[in-house]
Order: C-alpha cells, then sequence, then structure tokens
C-alpha cells in the first residue's frame, strides 16, 4: 500500500487517504474520475495509456485502487491488466466500460485480471461500495 | 446584497436548467457533475463541459474529412469518431447529442454515407445549441453570484 496521502487526525490513529490511478486516454474522463475520488476523500494520479501505467508501477508506484479504461492507444486495457497481474500488482483493479462493448469484450476484459468492471459513465453511486469494500478489507 | 433581485435570477435560473431536462438537452448525468462541483471547485462543470466541446469540434472535423469522398470513406474510422463522442456526451449528460450519436452508429454500420452526412450535420447542430444553452446557463450563475446569491441546486426528478 502506498505511504503518501496520509493524515493525521485529533486521535492518534492515522486516517488514510485512498490512492487511486486513473488509466484513461480521455482527458475528459480522466477529469471526472479525479474529482469522484476527491469527493469520497481520496486522492488521485492519471496515466494517459496503459504504457504509461506499467512504467509508473515499474517505477515503483503503487496504488489502492486502479481505474482502467478499456480502449487506450500504445496500450488497452485488457494488456495492461494482464500485464500488471503478471508483474504481481495487487491492487483492485476496475474496469471502465461503455454500454456498446459486447459481452464477450467485456467477459474477456474480467479473465485479463479485473476485479470488477463498471459501465461509463462512472458516477460517485457507482464507484463509492467497491471502495467501501476496499476499506472495509 | 439586493434579495428581490438574487431571488429572481434564482428563479430564471431554476426554470431555466429543468427546461433543459425537459427539452432533452441535459439527463440526469448532468446532475451528477453539479453535484461534484463545490466552494473549492466552482469551475469544475464549465472545465469538464469546454471539454466536451473541445472533443466535439475535433471529433467533427475528423468525421467530416473522412466522409469527404463518396469512393473512399473509411466507415471504421468514422464509427470510431462516434463511439468516442457518445461516450464524451454520455459523460457529460449531453443527451440529444448521445441520441444522434447512436443513430449515426446505425449509420457508420450499415456503411450508409448519406445517412452519417446527416447525423453530422445534426450532431454539429446539437452541440453548437447545447454549447448556446449552457452559455447562458453559466452567464445566470455568474449573475447570481455577483448579486450575492447562491447557485440554488435544482432537483430535477
Amino acid at each position: 500500500m502506498a505511504t503518501e496521502g496520509t493524515e493525521k487526525t485529533k486521535s492518534t490513529e492515522v486516517k488514510k487517504k485512498l490512492n487511486v490511478l486513473i488509466v484513461d486516454d480521455d482527458p475528459l474522463n480522466c477529469r471526472l474520475h479525479e474529482m469522484i475520488i476527491k469527493t469520497i476523500g481520496g486522492i488521485s494520479q492519471t496515466a494517459k495509456n496503459g504504457e504509461e501505467a506499467v512504467i509508473l508501477h515499474r517505477g515503483g508506484a503503487s496504488f489502492d485502487l486502479i481505474l482502467m479504461d478499456k480502449e487506450m492507444p500504445e496500450r488497452d486495457g485488457v494488456s495492461t491488466t494482464k500485464k500488471l497481474r503478471e508483474m504481481k500488482v495487487t491492487s483492485m483493479i476496475v474496469g471502465v466500460t461503455s454500454l456498446a462493448d459486447q459481452e464477450e469484450e467485456r467477459k474477456a476484459f474480467m479473465e485479463a485480471g479485473l476485479n470488477h468492471c463498471l459501465e461509463k459513465p462512472l458516477t460517485k453511486a457507482k464507484i463509492l461500495p467497491l471502495i467501501n469494500h476496499l476499506l472495509g478489507a | 446584497m439586493n434579495t428581490t433581485v438574487v431571488a429572481q435570477l434564482q428563479r430564471q435560473f431554476q426554470d431555466y436548467i429543468v427546461s433543459l431536462y425537459q427539452q432533452g438537452f441535459l439527463d440526469n448525468q448532468f446532475s451528477e457533475l453539479r453535484k461534484l462541483q463545490d466552494e473549492g471547485t466552482p469551475d469544475f462543470v464549465a472545465e469538464v463541459v469546454s471539454l466536451f466541446f473541445d472533443d466535439c469540434s475535433k471529433l467533427i472535423n475528423t468525421m467530416s474529412a473522412s466522409l469527404e469522398r463518396p469512393d473512399n470513406v473509411d466507415f471504421k474510422q468514422v464509427d470510431s469518431g462516434v463511439h468516442q463522442l457518445k461516450g464524451s456526451s454520455s459523460s457529460v449528460g449531453a443527451q440529444r447529442v448521445k441520441n444522434v450519436c447512436i443513430s449515426f452508429k446505425e449509420c457508420c454500420h450499415v456503411q450508409n454515407r448519406e445517412g452519417c452526412l446527416r447525423c453530422l450535420q445534426q450532431v454539429d447542430y446539437e452541440y453548437k445549441m447545447l454549447k448556446t444553452k449552457l452559455q447562458d446557463l453559466f452567464n445566470l450563475e455568474q449573475q447570481i453570484l455577483q448579486a450575492g446569491g447562491t447557485i440554488p441546486q435544482v432537483d430535477i426528478n
């Protein structure tokens, strides 16, 4: 788990902020997802494609949660998820798909190593149950 | 602060935003964007919407170029553009734009160039219309703030 993003509260317990990596080539989606994470109380970083995400992890970065877009240049979501799992990344990886994606495509994405799959557009209501589960684990 | 002026502007704002939902320009996703905006990020919605309009402009130009020559249309490329536009419009709650994209995708699927051109024209019209409407909405917000009021939360359900 990342040690960045911790803050002291009035008690002696350290309140850990959720550390999220947003992997998406669309600046609009990145901004939206950043804001959702912020309102939930997390901190986020973005990678504009799967290759950047892999490079970040090779450099030692780690995250509690990775929001992984499916269609991206350089390296897509399926390939990136497979690669990260091969690298023994144990973060929760949530795939972000569009309504147009076929069932087989979603299945292949899940089988690449996702923990969950959510449909765009993401909202706080969609992501909060997963985050609560993550923080409760 | 002139409370009468503020109240009038707030009512105008509420009526206007409700009309945008009723006329199908916006859907619930726009409400989700507004809920994310707070005092620390007062320009969040305007920022995201601006990114959307940039996307629209770029994608429409690309698709227009792809559809230009009748004998050499790359429908896969056009479809890719429509897919991106549908995604963006869905993310900001631009319902009319999204609905045109659904028809547009069907035209791409059956390789109907004329249909694609009509949809392209329609999507261009709808995004520009929405841009004007949202600019009017943001202007109303500014007037309320300048008059010393707060932006009302509007329940569209």
